[in-house]
């Protein structure tokens, strides 16, 4: 019974950390740009849910719209303000950009963050989920939301899959994360190629922060250990390598589970932690990691 | 700042040092209780300039060192009450061994990986805090039963003379060739290594200084307010607000951080009547600065050219 609960709950929250965890790593892959306000911009689409139907009084489904088109269009202002600003700047010598980068994301996650608490304040939200009620598999009692959550974690990611190794956008977004100077001379624009994979990035943050919200919901708090799970998720896959995260996203979501129902829901972060700190020191590169 | 001689500064920042010594003759005790803050923090910000902005090494968990410093010395007090130079001099050597714990994986793993390795190294101690909470207090926080003084004065000239000391001592180092070599090691360890330098040894030095004036800060900051809680020593967001005050008073000066800390503590006062939106507005303003002028004060103030 409790490996039966362990293995669904673990499944659903997985498939949930896979999907909030790809676009980062997709987005480090193709433009090597480590973006430190992931965790900000997930919120960002909950409270927009959130407040769409507490405030507007939307239903579900225009709720989950307007939380995506929030996450979509805060991720691309963080690429067209600060991003690619400092990018393209010539004030920063090449190899400290890097950590410019890091830093002014730091910082604007920080002030979405702030911006958050002070409209919607601290408290924590949850979105109302599209589809209620709850199932019975294997003798588990299962909301039907956490099936749905795990299905269009799924859907989207395959979704992605099929956009990067079919389509012949997909390929050069590809190409460009092996060889980026390879791609400019086969004469595709490289910036075009980033502006694709930050609007994909969008769409994959909006999804997974209105799925989070209606499966755990989240407060401004999250925001740092939101940007830290799909850090290490990502790093525990390989920085760069997209299947990877989705292998590292299943062992530390389940990880957690089973720490959270065998032991202490206290203790829940504690061992991917310490995973994650044996792998630094053992295989700094990760699982699948190339560089 | 390169056509000015390292003794030079130093007598220039000392002028300005024994200038406001003389401030508890004037201010309020709350103005000093402000500065005095801003003045640990302002070692913070110096010993994390040393590993950013020479080594190279992007160091995310200062705290982690700080807190190692602080609970050190909170739990020796709280545990044996020996007299409070021990337990700071306890807190300042347990986080010089944190900072070789953590220098480990930075001489084998480079840039994002070492990042994520010290936010990790916070998260475990934070973790450690709350569970641990019969030893560390929890999420409550530490009380310790002694303070080194409650003279607001006093306090405030121990934390003023603490950072000039350190200040000078971080600053001397970085203009030293010690300094130097640790950044060509910061910049391509490779080359520095077939010049011949021990970029190692250097780097690990870099983390051993650096650890122990966080530590040393942390300690002492810890007798200060009388308690240790993980919300004021140990949370990330004091670790950024640490590194935001090192790159707006301008990487690579060292003294630059001491100031980026005083311009944020006094910052949040300024704007404490716009309430719950004055972090937003500080927070803001650090990222226009990284955004637009990446040299920070110092660099406008001695107009330093970054090399193109």
């Amino acid at each position: 019974m409790l490996f039966w609960q362990i293995l669904i709950d673990g499944f659903a929250i997985s498939s949930l950390y896979a999907l909030g965890a790809m676009g980062f790593a997709l987005i480090f892959g193709v433009s090597g740009v480590l973006n430190l306000s992931h965790g900000a911009l997930m919120v960002a689409a909950v409270v927009a849910a959130w407040a769409a139907g507490n405030d507007l009084h939307a239903g579900p489904y225009a709720g989950a719209a307007i939380g995506l088109a929030v996450g979509f269009g805060a991720t691309l202002l963080t690429y067209f303000v600060i991003v690619r600003p400092l990018q393209q700047t010539r004030k920063i010598r090449e190899e400290e950009k890097e950590i410019f980068i890091l830093t002014a994301t730091l910082l604007w996650g920080i002030m979405i963050q702030e911006l958050i608490a002070y409209l919607y304040t601290n408290n924590a939200k949850t979105v109302a989920p599209i589809v209620e009620g709850v199932v019975r598999i294997v003798g588990v009692r299962t909301p039907s939301n956490e099936i749905f959550t795990a299905v269009v974690c799924w859907l989207a990611i395959g979704v992605l899959w099929l956009l990067v190794n079919r389509t012949r956008a997909g390929k050069a977004v590809l190409a460009a994360s092996m060889n980026p100077r390879g791609v400019t001379l086969l004469g595709i624009e490289l910036s075009q190629v980033y502006i694709a994979v930050w609007a994909i990035y969008g769409v994959l943050v909006g999804i997974a922060g209105v799925l989070l919200g209606m499966f755990l919901g989240v407060s401004s708090y999250s925001v740092g250990p939101l940007t830290a799970s799909a850090f290490s998720i990502v790093v525990l896959g390989g920085l760069g390598s997209v299947s990877g995260a989705l292998i590292a996203a299943y062992v530390v979501g389940y990880l957690e589970t089973i720490t959270a129902y065998l032991i202490s829901p206290a203790y829940r972060t504690i061992p991917a932690l310490l995973l994650l700190v044996a792998v630094m020191y053992v295989r700094p590169r990760g699982l699948l990691g190339r560089r | 700042m390169g056509s000015y001689s390292t003794a030079r500064i130093l007598l220039i920042a000392l002028g300005v040092v024994v200038a406001v010594s003389f401030l508890p003759l004037w201010v309020s005790g709350y103005i000093l209780g402000l500065l005095t803050i801003a003045y640990y923090f302002g070692v913070f910000a110096m010993a994390w300039d040393l590993l950013f902005g020479f080594a190279g090494e992007v160091n995310f968990g200062p705290t982690f060192l700080i807190g190692t410093g602080a609970y050190t010395a909170g739990i020796l007090d709280n545990l044996y009450q020996p007299p409070i130079w021990v337990c700071v001099a306890a807190g300042a050597l347990a986080a010089v061994a944190g900072g070789v714990v953590l220098a480990l994986p930075a001489l084998r793993v480079r840039g994002p990986y070492f990042g994520l390795t010290t936010l990790v190294a916070v998260l475990m101690l934070q973790n450690f805090v709350v569970v641990d909470a019969s030893l560390t207090g929890g999420e409550i926080g530490l009380t310790v039963p002694d303070v080194i003084t409650v003279s607001d004065a006093k306090n405030y000239e121990i934390a003023l003379w603490f950072m000039a000391v350190s200040g000078a001592i971080l600053f001397s180092l970085s203009r030293s060739p010690v300094g130097l070599i640790l950044q060509a090691s910061g910049q391509d360890a490779v080359q520095a290594g077939a010049l011949g330098f021990n970029v190692t040894k250097h780097k690990l030095t870099a983390f051993i200084i650096s650890a122990f004036f966080s530590g040393l800060a942390g300690a002492l900051l810890v007798f200060y307010f009388g308690s240790a809680s993980v919300g004021t020593l140990v949370d990330i967001t004091v670790g950024v607000q640490i590194i935001i005050a090192a790159v707006l008073g301008g990487r690579r000066t060292i003294l630059g951080g001491a100031l980026g800390a005083i311009f944020l503590i006094a910052m949040s006062e300024a704007l404490r009547p716009i309430g719950d939106l004055a972090n937003f507005v500080v927070f803001a303003m650090a990222l226009v600065v990284v955004l637009l002028f990446p040299s920070g004060f110092f660099g406008l103030l001695t107009r330093t050219k970054e090399p193109g």
